[in-house]
């Protein structure tokens, strides 16, 4: 059975390619310069799993892990 | 007897693409997408005596490989050209390697964040409308020279608070500096120079009477020391905003109205599923990525097996990367809701496009617009589709009929 997800952007690689928040607007803020960070503590709601996986399968830094916990 | 040198063109044709490649040959500026393809399946990075020496990596792993190495690859020269002349004219953060390169890429960032082009977008629906309004009882249309050309211009004059009628002159700037200018140094530098004197006119202009636009922001920036930044880093910057925010969206909206000129079934699919835009714009960006960007080599090293050399230029091939089939499936096929899309068309780590959401923006707008107004069109059959020369591709003329509304 898959637990929760959990979502991390790594601020090291992140360079506001901005493709995660345009994906899964509902798991990632942009701060003012534009680099990405999850929202709260990364916990991904129900529903939305897919949207994690979307925005970490379209990042092109790779900046984005998701765990299960 | 004529002496048969003069009429000899500066670059012989192309017989050998793996030994001798040359991204102004006329066969590369046509379809570039099988030579690609050849050199990637022989090797991830070849190399030309041209240019005075010039790499190109054809795979992504390589691609991305020099563009995450910052120690070998330089980019105080962007632009692979006949000539490698001292370096006179930076248009930071472009042009600039750490530690020099994040500070004067930071103050650029807010304004080109996504919010920040919410606010731009409704000037620029503005500005297509005004666009289709001069040509739409035609039916016919060179959508390059009528439409795309003039979007991205006339966007950005509007962020940096120029005349947006002072168009014409960036276009015909841009044109000498990365088209003529591979070739031709005098043309460059008198449009960098024509340019450069301008915009020292408007930050003169500006000192008098601050303004509420992208200029001012620039000027009152401060250097990582707190300092304010001196006229040259801002001239150098404006120079890169324009040449850089001009002919690559025009390109990209240029070669994504192409696509759909001639791809009904995806024309028709954007129109009935209107929340595909997103992943089809990502999916332009990828199979026509307008923007091969460039890298002068300053140590040696290996890039995927294969030795680099000092006082070699590289182009860093983005397109060639996003047809890598190694890292997309079907890499050829344009397909508008493609799922992974992980494409490298606004770079790879700290040079990552600054504009790249105001080309998303301008991108989605300008389809957006066109096909509300023009839904049904298609390539006209008495013109031809013409491709611009070097390093930013995109169709130069686009003559399209359409059922006039």
């Amino acid at each position: 059975m898959a637990g929760k997800l959990k979502i991390r952007v790594d601020q090291d690689k992140c360079q506001g390619h901005a493709r995660c928040k345009s994906l899964a607007p509902e798991l990632f803020n942009l701060d003012e310069f534009g680099n990405a960070h999850e929202i709260g503590d990364g916990s991904v709601p129900a529903g939305l799993e897919d949207k994690a996986w979307l925005a970490q399968t379209n990042c092109p830094e790779i900046a984005i892990e998701v765990t299960e916990e | 007897m004529s002496d048969t040198s003069s009429i000899l063109p500066e670059h012989p044709p192309v017989t050998d693409w793996v030994h001798d490649f040359d991204h102004t040959d006329p066969v590369w500026t046509e379809n570039p997408f099988p030579i690609w393809e050849e050199l990637r399946n022989e090797c991830p990075v070849v190399h030309t005596k041209r240019f005075l020496g010039c790499y190109l990596p054809t795979t992504y792993q390589a691609v991305k490989e020099i563009a995450y190495d910052t120690e070998h690859f330089s980019s105080r020269r962007v632009i692979v050209r006949d000539v490698r002349p001292p370096i006179t004219n930076t248009a930071p953060p472009i042009t600039s390697d750490p530690p020099e390169h994040k500070p004067a890429k930071q103050f650029l960032l807010p304004p080109f964040t996504p919010d920040a082009m919410k606010k731009l977008e409704p000037r620029v629906r503005a500005i297509c409308n005004e666009l289709i309004d001069e040509f739409i009882a035609d039916g016919k249309c060179d959508a390059a020279a009528r439409y795309t050309k003039n979007i991205p211009v006339r966007a950005i004059a509007h962020m940096l608070g120029i005349p947006e009628k002072d168009s014409d002159l960036f276009i015909k700037w841009i044109h000498e500096i990365l088209e003529l200018g591979i070739k031709d140094d005098a043309a460059l530098m008198r449009a960098v120079h024509e340019m450069t004197g301008y915009f020292a006119g408007h930050i003169e202009a500006r000192k008098k009477n601050p303004t509420d636009d992208l200029i001012s922001t620039m000027m009152n920036a401060k250097d990582k020391d707190g300092q304010p930044l001196s006229d040259m880093h801002v001239l150098g910057s404006l120079r890169l905003l324009l040449i850089a925010g001009i002919d690559t969206t025009w390109s990209a909206i240029g070669a994504s109205l192409w696509h759909l000129a001639k791809t009904p079934a995806d024309r028709d699919r954007l129109i009935a599923e209107p929340e595909l835009m997103p992943t089809a714009i990502e999916e332009f960006l990828r199979a026509y990525s307008p923007v091969t960007m460039a890298r002068e080599v300053i140590g040696e090293t290996t890039i995927s097996g294969c030795p680099v050399k000092p006082g070699n230029m590289v182009l860093l091939s983005f397109p060639a990367a996003n047809r890598d089939p190694a890292m997309f499936p079907d890499a050829d096929k344009v397909i508008i809701d493609r799922k992974e899309n992980r494409h490298a068309a606004f770079g790879l780590g700290i040079h990552r496009c600054v504009g790249s959401n105001l080309a998303r923006m301008e991108m989605t707008v300008a389809i957006e617009e066109w096909l509300k107004r023009i839904p049904d069109f298609k390539l006209d059959p008495s013109g031809s589709v013409t491709w611009s020369e070097g390093t930013v591709r995109g169709p130069r003329q686009l003559p399209v009929l359409f059922k006039g509304k």
